[in-house]
């Protein structure tokens, strides 16, 4: 299996053939695993079926909910309920409340922003310190950098370049999906490290967002939900038969 | 005494559902250079077609390497072609062209 871990593959999960299609694609041009964003009311039927598809292509799957909550309060009842049904919960933070909220929430794994409004990128200075004291990783979609065209992906690009010098200055961890909607969004990972320098991100960093980022972040919530999970650090190795 | 310029062949997959002729190809890379790098930037590459597979989708092309970077993130960044959705992949990256046809 390779290193590299693609979290945002937006493909359309009830499209069982175009589903199929993205997912031998990913495998093809170099993932390794891929996260796919599910409704937070999907059935665990639906959830395994996906599962399978994954693993007959040879691909590791990992669920991924999306949340995109109104306010806090409604942020933390989400967190609540879903922290433990999803192995990668991402916010995509629409309010400065929501940011900050979610920035400083050890539940919170990834944070991602709206690409076409720039002022509603809250990813400063404030927002960084409090995520390099939890565990959120800052989330860069490449599909936006590819369809958008013109003044929208120079805005785009510009605040992509502020936000990943603020992330690598507080050492909050980048991670960089493909966030992909169609078959022709996807590229290679090693495509996707030549894109960054649009950003001014070097390579060494960028192949660690496409690689050893999102990979700890799976690995440390698979830990978690473990059943042998006790608390960090702490796992049961072997226990006593009844 | 006049320094050898370095050159880079980059391997390319396209994919598209739509039969392309290799004008399609360089109309599509030259106009995601300018787009991204502008002109200046351009001029820069020394970007040349080597060849075209037509059958198999693939090409060869020729840069400065210097410019490596502003070719593979343009490349990268074409979605379409001929008004179709579409997408380039580099599949290799070498310093001679023997190189890269050994390596396939």
């Amino acid at each position: 299996m390779t290193k590299f871990v693609d979290l945002h593959l937006c493909a359309p999960f009830r499209d069982v053939e175009q589903l199929r299609r993205m997912v031998e694609k990913s495998f093809e041009i170099g993932y390794g695993s891929v996260g796919i964003p599910l409704p937070p009311n999907l059935e665990p039927d639906e959830v395994e079926r996906l599962r399978k598809i994954c693993s007959e292509v040879g691909l590791d799957f990992v669920s991924r909910v999306d949340l995109t909550p109104k306010n806090t309060n409604e942020l933390l009842a989400s967190l609540r309920r879903l922290r433990r049904r999803f192995e990668v919960v991402a916010v995509l933070c629409t309010s400065k409340l929501i940011a900050r909220q979610a920035a400083k929430d050890r539940r919170v794994d990834v944070l991602s922003f709206p690409v076409t409004k720039p002022r509603n990128r809250f990813f400063d200075n404030a927002e960084a310190e409090l995520a390099s004291e939890s565990l959120a990783s800052l989330e860069i979609d490449m599909a936006p950098l590819l369809s958008l065209e013109g003044f929208l992906r120079i805005r785009l690009i510009s605040s992509l370049r502020r936000e990943a010098s603020i992330a690598k200055s507080f050492h909050v961890p980048v991670l960089i999906s493909s966030g992909a909607t169609d078959y022709y969004l996807l590229r290679r990972p090693h495509d996707y490290s030549a894109l960054a320098r649009l950003f001014d991100m070097d390579s060494s960093l960028a192949f660690s967002a496409l690689s050893e980022v999102p990979r700890s972040i799976v690995e440390r919530n698979r830990q978690k939900l473990s059943p042998n999970f006790v608390a960090p650090g702490l796992r049961v190795v072997r226990s006593r038969d009844p | 005494m006049i320094r050898r310029v370095k050159q880079r062949y980059l391997a390319l997959k396209i994919e598209s559902a739509e039969s392309l002729e290799e004008e399609d190809v360089k109309d599509a890379v030259w106009s995601a250079v300018i787009q991204l790098f502008g002109e200046h930037g351009a001029s820069q590459t020394g970007l040349y077609f080597v060849q075209y597979d037509r059958e198999r989708k693939e090409a060869v092309l020729r840069c400065s390497h210097k410019a490596l970077p502003v070719v593979h993130a343009s490349v990268a960044s074409v979605t379409k072609m001929k008004s179709k959705p579409a997408s380039i992949h580099v599949l290799r990256v070498s310093g001679t062209l023997r190189a890269l046809r050994e390596r396939r």
